[in-house]
């Protein structure tokens, strides 16, 4: 299988990057792991002119703590997150839900920038950072700025950068004391595409009334769908199942919009996200530090 | 055409090559190196995998470019001589762990860095690991069981 022909070009620094992005604009996509993009240029469904590597960029591969955030590097692998001691310790959701991320033999090369700015509905990374409030750093030639993960995910396969930016690196607040969280999702095979997955935290105040909770869910809609509504109703309250149950309602029947695959309907994608909110709220609950 | 030189199995090649040749076609049609098998080219079957710096990972979802500078390892590595296989390829031979062998090539490179960090595996584990290599022939009960074997072989 032969892609078309593209010019190459690998630069050593960000500066070289921005210069490149700013010289060829739309034309040329970022080479980031690839697990993605080159499946689509096998098929020819994508054709850039140019490919801008990231992968010698050294100084984009960082994970370090910072006070209250770790801060992430756009070319850090997956399978670093995934063993990493400080996302394992101030940010277990992320830990939790990186496994879930295809398999070891992709988590290898695929990275935390490229899953993001690809912006799939049904990919875990996206969900994760709006679960997890991240901020994403952009830069051109000229500026940089930072961009709320959620105002960053614009639609299916589309993201509030612009055509001269490049995303550089994503914080990520610690989780907050008292919370508990929860990553799960279905697929038929374990590291397939899921039919619907949640990401779910919830934080209680010393009385154990709840006075933070998300509920982000990936295959639901054309993006992350942040349940607004769902979690905002377990705020200030005592959570017990009946509340739980009518939460995991909401959300699945008012809030996700799936749109129905080979793989699943879209009621049983609904029903999916029910089972997937009950399971993953109570599971949080008991993991709430006493 | 650019320049790259590769190190493959220990052995450092230098070739002239288009930025889109995959890293599974420069194995095969530049280097002859044809055990590493191309199956579905979309990083889904696992046929293709090798060991890019010691880590697993599909070579049709990786460029011949950016493996410049870069050590790859394929089956044809794994066996100390033309005599003797590697344990966990014995392990294969002797449990039937592969029967047309076509996926065999991207398991056996999928489990070298699996076993490593995980010396004593589950068959639960095993599976998971194995999750990522298609085959369509043996229902996997025989891949289990050697990788299993190949596990107590290395220690």
């Amino acid at each position: 299988m032969k892609p078309a022909s593209f010019d190459y070009y690998a630069p050593n620094t960000i500066e070289e990057v921005l210069d490149l992005k700013h010289q060829h604009g739309d034309d040329a996509k970022f080479l980031a792991g690839g697990q993605s993009l080159v499946p689509a240029m096998n098929f020819r469904i994508v054709q850039p002119s140019a490919l801008i590597d990231l992968n010698r960029v050294n100084e984009l591969s960082f994970i370090k703590e910072d006070k209250n955030v770790i801060r992430v590097g756009a070319m850090a692998r997956e399978r670093h997150l995934e063993f990493d001691s400080s996302i394992k310790k101030y940010t277990p959701l992320l830990h939790e839900a990186v496994p879930f991320i295809a398999h070891p033999q992709i988590r290898n090369r695929g990275t935390i920038g490229g899953s993001i700015v690809n912006a799939d509905p049904a990919a875990e990374l996206p969900v994760l950072m709006i679960a997890l409030n991240a901020r994403l750093k952009a830069k051109n030639k000229n500026a940089e700025r930072w961009i709320d993960a959620k105002d960053f995910f614009a639609g299916m396969f589309t993201t509030a950068l612009k055509p001269d930016e490049v995303l550089v690196e994503i914080e990520l607040p610690f989780a907050e004391k008292n919370t508990g969280w929860s990553f799960m999702e279905v697929a038929p095979r374990s590291g397939d595409y899921a039919m619907m997955g949640v990401a779910t935290l919830v934080t209680l105040d010393k009385n154990k009334k709840c006075k933070f909770a998300k509920l982000v869910y990936l295959n639901a809609g054309d993006g992350p769908v942040d349940a607004i509504e769902a979690s905002q109703s377990l705020i200030g309250e005592t959570i017990n199942d009946k509340l739980i149950e009518s939460v995991a309602s909401h959300a699945s029947e008012k809030e996700i919009n799936p749109f129905g695959n080979i793989h699943a309907s879209i009621d049983f994608q609904r029903h999916l996200a029910k089972v997937l909110t009950q399971k993953t709220l109570k599971q949080a609950l008991e993991r709430v530090s006493k | 055409m650019k320049q790259v030189t590769i190190t493959v199995n220990g052995t450092e090649y230098t070739k002239e090559v288009e930025p889109r040749l995959l890293l599974s076609d420069f194995l095969r049609h530049e280097l002859g190196l044809t055990g590493t098998h191309v199956g579905c080219e979309h990083g889904v079957c696992g046929a293709c995998t090798i060991m890019f710096d010691s880590e697993s990972a599909r070579s049709c979802l990786t460029f011949a470019v950016q493996a410049d500078g870069h050590e790859i390892t394929t089956v044809e590595g794994l066996a100390p001589d033309k005599d003797n296989l590697h344990p966990l390829q014995q392990a294969f031979w002797e449990a039937h762990g592969l029967q047309c062998g076509y996926c065999t090539p991207g398991i056996l490179m999928s489990m070298i860095p699996f076993l490593k960090q995980n010396p004593n595996p589950t068959e639960d584990e095993i599976r998971h690991a194995l999750s990522g290599n298609l085959c369509r022939c043996t229902g996997y009960q025989h891949i289990v069981d050697a990788v299993k074997l190949a596990s107590e072989k290395m220690k």
